[in-house]
């Protein structure tokens, strides 16, 4: 679905990764892990088209990014920004709907058609009940599930989440991560997301990507790159890793 | 429920304000005679002020509100910033030099317009291509209004020049004039040769209404969801300016509508520009038709329109923004 090959990112000239592989299949989900100002965000921007390639390509479903238009991308792959604070006061109904803007033309506005996609991505989600209240009025978990509706209405099979659970409460932090793991389990999309939670990389990733000090480790099992030796050269910090019942946890030592 | 209610509510706003401005003048018209003039039964005094004073003028008035409140609702989403105005790209700073320009030179009415117009949209154009030539990893929004503020600086300390340079009998009271804006001398030509760039600027924004939305998510998000931003930016940027600069050029420089109307709009209709910008241009063209009907019957001589607005459009936005924190 979505595929680079020895892709170099960075901002002008400046490289600040290079080396990069990955391809990630439908119902897949891969987790990129990192340190803040490591590259992750540039990554993204990279993979979604925003910026251009310094080496290697980008490959959406099997066609180089810079030869799709914005629509066609668009289309294809959409995008899940963090859930920000203010902004315009529209009903959670009117930001799905904009998901459909790939589909319609520069002087178009939805039709029933789009409002069906946007009320049948609302109700995957659960969250039809708030279809009418101001985003700017939810909690960040609802916002963020709204970000997330907006991109199922965009009607592509990939999906690129930027840190879905920053700024969340507990409770709202595992609200979200059941519906993104949901996106790859039930939905078969191929999901992308970048995380500062070991732990949610080993709770919900196939396969997980470690971005620091200029390059990329993985993708691979999470279970595999997520060590206390990765964790302590990528982040500075010791940790151990223990188990819990059949599941895997990391915890910091301080 | 809310849509029809705003909308109900802008249209009677209109509808009253028409019959208020037709009724009443120098030469009042009593509400009883408007309908014979309107149906050509009637041909004294009455109908020849009607025909040639005050419709023109309602006309003027209904056109400069709509362009400004419009042009001002399209801004504010489309810059992300609630005290974006019209003239935010230097329109207004362009017009205004083109018609100080041609005051000083001492041009016609009509050649004074004309400079207004073409100077409003050469400076837009101008402020564009600075942005273009600068562009570099910066936000291309953000751009645009850096450069928007240095030339209106610049055509500022121009028009300041051309006042220390003019006559300051005859020129700099014109001059001083034009820039608190009036539909005081307004012609049926003038507002047919207005009428024409601004419902073309009208109607992009119209058109483009939905579309804009996705400008106020920021540049990486609108691009994400399929958006050809360039595009939808500099075509919004073009219809704003076109209908900015021609009620410029009819009326002068005419401050406040273009803030202060959206927001009205947006307390009655919600922020979505589907909904906001024809509601911006329905409420701006009532109200810039009270304040001009106002202007022409609260005093002894006629108070300049530019005047009138800023008097009215403090309190009420100051109001708007005490009310917006609280909802």
């Amino acid at each position: 679905m979505l595929e680079a090959r020895d892709l170099a990112v960075g901002h002008g000239r400046r490289k600040v990764l290079s080396g990069l592989n990955l391809h990630l299949r439908a119902g897949e989900l891969l987790c990129l892990l990192g340190p803040n100002g490591g590259g992750k965000t540039t990554l993204l921007r990279t993979l979604l088209g925003l910026i251009p390639p310094l080496g290697g390509t980008v490959l959406l479903e099997g066609q180089p990014l810079t030869r799709l238009s914005r629509r066609a991308v668009a289309q294809r792959l959409a995008y899940v920004p963090q859930a920000a604070q203010g902004g315009f006061a529209y009903p959670a109904r009117a930001v799905v709907a904009m998901g459909r803007a790939a589909h319609l033309g520069l002087f178009a506005a939805p039709g029933a058609a789009d409002h069906a996609a946007a009320e049948a991505a609302l109700d995957r989600l659960s969250i039809a009940h708030l279809a009418d209240r101001p985003v700017t009025e939810l909690s960040g978990g609802e916002r963020q599930l709204v970000l997330v509706a907006r991109a199922l209405a965009q009607g592509g099979r990939a999906i690129i989440l930027d840190e879905p659970t920053a700024s969340l409460d507990f409770g709202n932090q595992a609200l979200v991560l059941r519906e993104v793991r949901a996106l790859a389990r039930r939905d078969g999309l191929a999901v992308l997301m970048t995380t500062h939670q070991p732990d949610h990389a080993l709770l919900l990733a196939d396969a997980v990507m470690l971005v620091a000090q200029g390059g990329a480790q993985g993708p691979a099992p999470p279970e595999a790159l997520i060590t206390p030796e990765t964790l302590r050269a990528a982040y500075g910090v010791e940790a151990a890793i223990g188990t819990l019942g059949a599941r895997r946890v990391v915890a910091p030592l301080i | 429920m809310r849509g029809t209610l705003a909308w109900g509510l802008a249209l009677a706003a209109l509808a009253g304000a028409v019959l208020l401005a037709l009724a009443f003048g120098r030469f009042p018209i009593p509400p009883s005679q408007l309908v014979p003039i309107l149906l050509g039964q009637e041909e004294g005094p009455a109908a020849i002020v009607f025909w040639n004073i005050r419709a023109p003028r309602v006309a003027a008035a209904i056109l400069v509100g709509a362009a400004l409140a419009g042009a001002g609702a399209a801004f504010q989403g489309m810059f992300r910033n609630p005290l974006a105005s019209p003239d935010l790209l230097g329109v207004s700073a362009g017009a205004s030099l083109g018609a100080v320009l041609g005051i000083f030179l001492g041009l016609p009415v009509a050649a004074i317009q004309g400079l207004a117009f073409a100077g409003g949209v050469a400076a837009v154009a101008g402020v564009a291509g600075l942005a273009a030539l600068v562009r570099g990893r910066g936000d291309p929004a953000l751009l645009l209004i850096l450069a928007g503020i240095a030339l209106g600086a610049l055509m500022g300390a121009a028009i300041s020049l051309l006042k220390i340079l003019a006559d300051p009998y005859n020129q700099l009271p014109a001059i001083t004039f034009w820039l608190l804006g009036s539909l005081n001398a307004v012609t049926r030509g003038d507002v047919l040769a207005a009428a024409i760039p601004a419902a073309l600027g009208l109607a992009i924004l119209f058109l483009l209404r939905w579309r804009l939305n996705l400008l106020t998510l920021g540049e990486d998000e609108a691009r994400a969801l399929g958006a050809n931003t360039a595009l939808l930016r500099g075509a919004a940027v073009a219809g704003a300016t076109l209908a900015t600069a021609a009620v410029t050029a009819l009326a002068g420089a005419v401050g406040w509508i273009g803030l202060v109307v959206p927001h009205m709009a947006r307390l009655l209709g919600g922020p979505d520009l589907r909904r906001l910008i024809p509601l911006s241009m329905l409420l701006g063209a009532a109200f810039l038709l009270a304040v001009d009907t106002a202007a022409r019957n609260l005093g002894r001589t006629e108070l300049p329109l530019g005047v009138l607005t800023a008097l009215l459009g403090t309190p009420l936005f100051l109001w708007l923004l005490a009310r917006g924190r609280h909802a």
